[in-house]
């Protein structure tokens, strides 16, 4: 029998997509720094978003830029293109060149959406103390922290709540997408609805913090009044205020 | 089994190298063989301190870099037979320790002493890593005062990250010695208290060192405070921390205000 398969035509269509665009500037180091404290304060914001680098004002070599893919691979930012460089300049195995781009509006990093749970972005650190670059554990949609939390190091968890048992040390970080509960001393800084999440709220049984954030609202040491020092406080955004109160 | 001690503090000039001369003389002198390492490149004390300065022929980099063997760089102690120093290079850098010269050295260190004490450099960068990545247990010297507690709250996060128990998921004990401990000024409330430092570090203490001028005395002559004036008040406290430190039960002296003679007679008021 004579079977002969007579090919589909395949279908290919023009689509247009939204991209973010990534403008590296060199130095590059410091500029990766600005991008960290950019990720900081809007958590989760690359998260599911494509992102496309424009090496037009960056004068980068072959390996730089393998280099920088990978970096920014490491913070969960995944490219789909690359703009402002000629093919041939790029090392290989690296998303296609793309020309012809258009600005678009489509949103500031002020606001980010809430990060989906599925996607859990590379970023988290586990807790326990090691909060230096460890690998990422899946994510329960609450942490819990059974150590004091040391200066310098930042536990960093955008699903949900953090519950520290014992104390935060000045210089250390807590950011979670959720409530922040501290069963002890905060002396660092607490940043709560790091995702937007404007019900977020900060407990702790003794305040003696450096900074306090709801959602990117924030308050420093030097803001909280003297009445509620070293007392068991809750704080709590109302609009664009943070309200805080002794939990009595 | 050999207990590889890092005596470290974040912050500089708290009393890492008095305190790893004292605690290792303290431990040498109940009879523990005892080797004091030096791992400040460049700006090398521990052998000042020990009276040995003009004895260094060979030091920790040329063992590293395999010019000379282990037993040609260490030095004796003349006073104390069990006591041995490996000094620190002078002239060169910290990026000439490499970490599988640094293991091996330590590893040939564990077969010969019962005690290794690795004295840091300040600081939290690759000298001060280097120091505490083999550590067995850790001794953070801090002084009662605000910037030392955060730095070593800083340095026992990283203890935490940075040694090989750490990275195999095993606990490092760690201890807080306290130095130059002033009770006048921790009344006055100008230097925090004990319990204000324990409070914020939370671990547990090895050992109160009171402030004293005979900490100076001694390290200008060339020997630790527990062979130049053993009565004193730092020596006793040293000798106190290091038997702790090999395990015994010994109650924490604090140190109190001293009264002199006239505030005894004239302290109290007319009835």
């Amino acid at each position: 029998m004579n079977t002969q398969v007579r090919p589909r035509p395949v279908n290919f269509r023009g689509r247009s997509y939204l991209a973010f665009s990534l403008a590296p500037e060199p130095p590059l180091a410091s500029w990766l720094l600005d991008l960290d404290a950019a990720i900081r304060r809007s958590a989760g914001f690359f998260v599911g978003r494509p992102a496309v680098l424009d090496l037009g004002k960056a004068q980068l070599s072959p390996d730089e830029i393998a280099g920088l893919i990978h970096d920014l691979d490491a913070r969960d930012i995944r490219i789909m293109g690359i703009e402002g460089v000629k093919p041939a300049d790029l090392p290989p195995n690296l998303p296609p060149v793309l020309t012809s781009g258009r600005p678009a509006s489509g949103g500031e990093m002020a606001q980010p959406a809430a990060a989906k749970p599925a996607e859990a972005p590379a970023a988290e650190k586990a807790a326990k103390g090691k909060a230096e670059n460890k690998p990422v554990k899946p994510a329960p949609s609450s942490l819990l922290v059974d150590q004091p939390v040391r200066s310098g190091q930042t536990i960093f968890h955008p699903h949900g709540d953090v519950i520290v048992l014992g104390s935060v040390s000045s210089g250390a970080e807590i950011v979670a997408g959720g409530s922040i509960h501290i069963y002890g001393v905060l002396r660092g800084r607490a940043m709560a609805g790091a995702n937007g999440n404007a019900k977020a709220r900060i407990f702790c049984r003794k305040i003696e913090a450096e900074l306090l954030a709801i959602a990117g609202f924030y308050r420093t040491a030097d803001d909280l009044v003297e009445n509620l020092r070293n007392r068991p406080i809750q704080a709590w955004l109302d609009g664009e205020t943070m309200l805080i109160a002794a939990l009595e | 089994m050999a207990n590889v001690v890092v005596v470290t503090s974040g912050k500089g000039g708290v009393g890492k190298t008095t305190s790893t001369a004292g605690l290792g003389t303290a431990l040498a002198q109940t009879g523990q063989r005892v080797v004091v390492v030096d791992f400040d490149v460049g700006l090398r004390n521990l052998d000042l301190v020990l009276g040995a300065e003009r004895r260094v022929v060979f030091d920790f980099i040329n063992v590293v870099q395999g010019v000379v063997k282990l037993h040609q760089a260490l030095i004796r102690d003349k006073r104390v037979e069990t006591l041995w120093l490996l000094p620190a290079s002078q002239t060169r850098d910290k990026d000439a320790l490499t970490d599988e010269g640094v293991a091996r050295v330590i590893g040939e260190l564990r077969n010969k002493f019962d005690w290794i004490l690795c004295d840091s450099p300040a600081g939290i960068e690759r000298g001060a890593t280097l120091a505490m990545r083999h550590a067995d247990m850790a001794v953070i010297v801090t002084n009662p005062e605000v910037s030392s507690v955060r730095d070593s709250d800083r340095i026992i996060g990283l203890l935490d990250s940075k040694t090989e128990r750490a990275e195999r998921g095993e606990q490092l004990p760690k201890h807080i010695l306290v130095t130059r401990f002033d009770p006048a000024r921790a009344s006055r409330g100008e230097m925090l208290n004990i319990a204000d430092v324990l409070e914020i570090l939370s671990l547990p203490l090895l050992g109160i060192i009171p402030e004293s001028e005979e900490v100076l005395r001694a390290s200008n002559i060339g020997a630790p405070v527990v062979l130049n004036n053993p009565e004193s008040a730092p020596a006793r406290a040293y000798m106190d921390s290091a038997r702790r430190l090999m395990g015994e039960q010994i109650d924490m002296i604090v140190p109190s205000e001293k009264r002199g003679f006239f505030n005894k007679l004239f302290g109290r008021r007319a009835a």
